[in-house]
């Protein structure tokens, strides 16, 4: 918590260099087919209040029974953050009044959580990366959803979401910048996504953040601290935090103090406000949940579901490293989403790992990028693509045909060796018809060959125009090798 | 341990209940009566007894992940005072 200060990181003020304290709570909502306490389903869009049984609705008389494959996720994701598995943990009410929330208090975990404290390793920009302290992790139910806009005097109630099980995931305040904030943020979603315990869609609301931020001048104690509620994407988490980060630090250097409240971002105004109103109603009268006993099981349990988990984006990035030669950054790229990582490993199966990733960074997801199309809509094959990288290295088409060949493969498909025989795509590595090409560029350029005596990189001028003449289809380093003995080059 | 006026109206509030200035004094008393009673619990020496969950000692029911209710919006907004397309209407609450 106390970790060095990075002067980069220290936010300029008026008067001071201030650091931001940054601490998060995600709800990211469990994968599952049916809800944590009853057997209705977590679809999502479904017509208003219809995946809600009786138990969702709070009718009279109704109890929770859990659904032991919602323990699974927890504990799943618990071990995927590397955190101790709680072999008992109990389930509380937590009370409040809203309209989406029926039964009057969510069942939620307070003193004793299903997981404890665990880490998260997040890598920044410019290779640097930091370990981030997991506090909890904990099961509760959602709450319904209310609609404001549709009546002038009225809102709208549906509980389709009410029941559906959560993960709240606490870390410590041991994030020291927005980028940081969002870093973390995205390294958690991987992690979720890779072990399937959450899909990660920040737009249905299955993983929406609450961020603490408080600042403080560097090596004092730790500031009063906001919440900032319900943040729902990564780039409004960013700003969240500068908005309100700036506020806080304007406050203080007037010689104001800060109020710890709870506060809402409103990303069309850029600034964070107070949800005063809700503050009265902070005093949730935790207790044990009297319709469930506590929730115990087994390390034999735990370790069956240790072995199924997936291999997870650390351990992947240092195998793309070792075995393929990739650089950090490179395999981080590749293995930030399980089904990118998946493709690279197809394309590179057999083949060579730089190459490999070359095609697929730089290529492939700049392509999809440019269609905003996902890796699993890619219209080129892992095959394909595999194909093409096969066809620069046997020598038949050069790097620059590769790309021409490659647009084609995208919009028309096809085998890539079958459209180069087709084409007449095929590198002429034949030195006499580059020779050929060559003699007539010289021959061609006097003025232009005596300067290249004196200026030896006018070769690249030469190189251009045999590619030009061959049709991109001349071998350039048969050209270069060429162009240089006959211009007398060293 | 003992409430005063003010928390009363507190708890009162918390839990959406009216209770008229009037009411207060009798509820403080009826309030401290039942706290005084269960804080003679606290004099019986409990330490080294596990806190009791259940009558019999029993695991939690646990039930598959499968999809085995909903589907009956008409009878989840039954009760409603009013409803629109199966939302329940409230009146409005809005940050």
């Amino acid at each position: 918590m106390n970790a060095p200060v990075n002067p980069k990181k220290l936010i300029k003020g008026g008067l001071h260099d201030w650091e931001v304290v940054i601490g998060m709570e995600i709800h990211a909502q469990i994968t599952s087919r049916s809800k944590l306490f009853s057997g209705a389903s977590t679809a999502f869009g479904a017509e208003p209040n219809a995946h809600v049984s009786l138990v969702d609705a709070a009718m009279p008389g109704m109890l929770p029974v859990i659904n032991e494959e919602c323990v699974a996720q927890a504990v799943r994701t618990g071990l995927g953050l590397k955190a101790r598995i709680n072999l008992r943990s109990v389930f509380d009410r937590k009370n409040y009044f809203y309209p989406d929330l029926p039964q009057g208090y969510q069942i939620s975990q307070y003193k004793d959580p299903i997981v404890g404290e665990g880490e998260v390793l997040v890598d920044l920009p410019e290779g640097e990366s930091i370990t981030v302290g997991i506090e909890r992790l904990h099961l509760e139910q959602d709450a319904g959803k209310s609609l404001h806009d549709q009546a002038p005097n009225l809102s709208f109630v549906d509980l389709n979401r009410s029941g559906v099980a959560l993960m709240e995931i606490v870390s410590r305040p041991d994030l020291r910048s927005s980028e940081e904030a969002k870093a973390y943020v995205t390294k958690l979603r991987t992690i979720l996504r890779y072990l399937g315990t959450c899909d990660g869609d920040m737009e249905k609301g299955n993983l929406r953040a609450d961020v603490n931020v408080s600042v403080r001048r560097p090596g004092e104690p730790l500031g009063t601290r906001c919440e900032i509620k319900n943040v729902n994407s990564i780039r409004f988490i960013g700003q969240a935090i500068e908005t309100e980060a700036r506020r806080q630090i304007a406050i203080l250097e007037d010689g104001g103090a800060i109020v710890q409240e709870t506060r809402l971002f409103d990303p069309g105004r850029g600034e964070t406000r107070s949800m005063r109103s809700k503050e009265e109603a902070h005093d949730y009268r935790y207790f044990p949940d009297p319709d469930l006993l506590p929730l115990e099981f087994s390390q034999d349990f735990v370790d069956g579901l240790a072995a199924g988990l997936p291999e997870l984006p650390d351990a992947k990035k240092a195998r793309f490293v070792a075995d393929f030669g990739l650089s950090p950054y490179d395999a981080g790229v590749l293995v930030a989403e399980r089904a990118s990582a998946d493709f690279y490993e197809a394309v590179a199966k057999g083949r060579d790992g730089k190459a490999a990733a070359n095609w697929v960074i730089n290529e492939l997801f700049g392509r999809l990028n440019k269609e905003g199309l996902g890796i699993d809509q890619s219209p080129v094959s892992a095959d394909q693509l595999g194909s093409i990288i096969d066809l620069i290295g046997e020598g038949t088409i050069s790097g620059k045909i590769a790309k021409d060949l490659f647009e084609i493969v995208w919009t028309d498909g096809g085998d890539p060796r079958a459209v180069v025989e087709a084409r007449g795509m095929k590198q002429v590595t034949d030195t006499g018809a580059i020779e050929a090409a060559v003699d007539q560029i010289i021959a061609q350029n006097p003025d232009k060959v005596a300067q290249a005596r004196e200026k030896p990189t006018l070769l690249g001028w030469f190189v251009g125009q045999t590619m030009k003449a061959t049709g991109g289809k001349a071998n350039p380093a048969a050209v270069n090798a060429l162009l240089k003995a006959k211009l007398g080059i060293a | 341990m003992s409430v005063d006026a003010q928390t009363v109206r507190r708890i009162a509030h918390l839990a959406r209940i009216a209770v008229s200035d009037e009411e207060v004094a009798p509820l403080q008393g009826e309030l401290n009566a039942i706290l005084a009673f269960v804080e003679q619990l606290g004099t019986v020496d409990v330490s080294g007894v596990e806190p009791m969950t259940s009558v019999t000692p029993m695991a939690m029911k646990k039930r598959a992940d499968v999809v085995t209710d909903g589907e009956r919006a008409a009878d989840v907004v039954a009760n409603a005072p009013e409803t629109e397309d199966n939302y329940f209407l409230v009146p409005k609450v809005v940050e």
